[in-house]
């Protein structure tokens, strides 16, 4: 159930007037279940800045954690999860430090045994449970925004085009070879061809552990499209077990020339344009 | 006889990777040669993503194998999709509905001991291939 005005503005006071006691009480309770991996400075200064938002929520008369009056308690709890999420703290341990104002304020309460203060403090208690949930919920969100930046940065690092010699260029691939990732290899390959003017590329598979039909497709698409714009594509780090598989696969690369190592291939190339490597 | 039965959902491209993956596990687990676990792990990699492509997503269950002399891997591919009207088409190399190769299936069957299928038009098809030590 929503907090009254009344009630609200009843708890702004409580809040107020124990500050001191409340938030060092709060910050006890949040910190035993952090097992010491945030200072007890840190953590108080934490929950001082979180009550103080709590309470001009409250005064504000704000019934609920998503009204007008608790934006500055919703900024609060966003930072407070985010640094939480960064910080490498579960989402269970983030959401009890909010949880632990509950029990903190009943102490608060003192002895009351009225009716009346058991319902406010359900009222109160429902509020700050959905206080908590919101912390849940960034703190869900950072996570996954942090899942997807480390993905991105994953496709960026794991597809580097290199120069290796005059008119030669590599791509090292390296891991699952998905659509996703054949996309940005083909894209950065052909770009590369453009901005070096290379007429040879060179794929090596020595780092993909399996090569099956749907990686050789995406590895014949990338050759043709390289023919097209005029450049030859060797594929090199073919392995004994991945020649095996590839026959039996029954995968045919044409005229495409293979080879077994990257030395290999940038032999055969260098021996087609007539330079010769000195030893 | 068998133990160790593992079973993975096949919903999105990521199981099928966790499926390779945990193929290569035990296959390295029951000494396969590297050769014969390359061939393994393609062949399910192949039918894991014809579970999820073709089939709409099902399940994978990896489990090793006894008989008296050797020891292996089996695994199962089971899905409630369409299932395949003509096996003998699908079976033939070069042949797709989905604009792949044509190969998985029929290249799939090529790289395993024992391929048995089992599937109908409207209840769904179950793969189950074996692996042996040599």
């Amino acid at each position: 159930m929503p907090l009254s005005p009344d009630e609200a503005s009843r708890f702004a006071v409580l809040l107020e007037s124990n500050a001191e006691s409340l938030a060092a009480r709060w910050s006890e309770l949040a910190g035993a279940g952090l097992r010491g991996r945030l200072s007890g400075a840190e953590l108080l200064r934490q929950t001082r800045d979180l009550r103080t938002a709590f309470q001009q929520a409250l005064a504000a008369g704000a019934a609920d954690v998503n009204d007008e009056a608790a934006a500055e308690l919703r900024a609060q709890l966003s930072e407070l999860s985010s640094n939480r999420a960064r910080q490498g703290f579960s989402a269970t341990e983030t959401a009890i430090s909010v949880f632990a104002l509950k029990e903190a304020t009943l102490q608060v309460l003192g002895d009351a045994d009225d009716a009346a203060t058991l319902r406010d403090y359900v009222a109160f208690s429902a509020f700050v449970d959905r206080a908590a949930l919101f912390t849940f919920d960034s703190y869900v969100r950072v996570r996954e925004a942090l899942i997807s930046d480390q993905a991105e940065q994953l496709l960026e690092l794991s597809t580097p085009v290199v120069k290796l010699w005059e008119g030669v260029v590599a791509v090292p691939l390296v891991g699952t070879l998905d659509s996703a990732r054949a996309q940005v290899v083909m894209e950065r390959l052909l770009q590369t061809l453009v901005d070096t003017g290379s007429p040879y590329a060179i794929i090596d598979i020595t780092g993909v552990p399996a090569v099956d039909t749907q990686v050789a497709q995406h590895i014949l698409k990338t050759v043709v499209a390289a023919r097209l714009m005029g450049a030859d594509c060797i594929i090199s780090g073919i392995r004994p077990q991945i020649a095996q598989t590839i026959v039996a696969l029954g995968i045919e690369f044409g005229d495409i020339a293979t080879k077994a190592s990257l030395a290999d291939a940038l032999r055969y190339v260098l021996g087609k344009t007539g330079k010769r490597p000195v030893r | 006889m068998n133990d160790d039965v593992q079973r993975l959902p096949v919903v999105t491209d990521q199981d099928v990777v966790r499926v390779r993956q945990l193929v290569r596990t035990v296959a390295v687990a029951v000494k396969l040669s590297l050769v014969d676990q390359t061939k393994l792990v393609t062949a399910a990699s192949e039918l894991a993503r014809n579970t999820l492509v073709y089939g709409g997503g099902g399940e994978a269950e990896v489990s090793r194998v006894h008989n008296d002399r050797r020891a292996g891997i089996r695994i199962v591919f089971a899905d409630q999709g369409p299932g395949i009207a003509d096996l003998d088409l699908a079976l033939t190399d070069g042949y797709t509905t989905g604009g792949g190769l044509g190969l998985g299936l029929s290249g799939a069957r090529r790289l395993v001991d024992e391929f048995e299928i089992e599937t109908e038009p409207g209840k769904g098809t179950t793969i189950t291939v074996v692996k042996w030590c040599r």
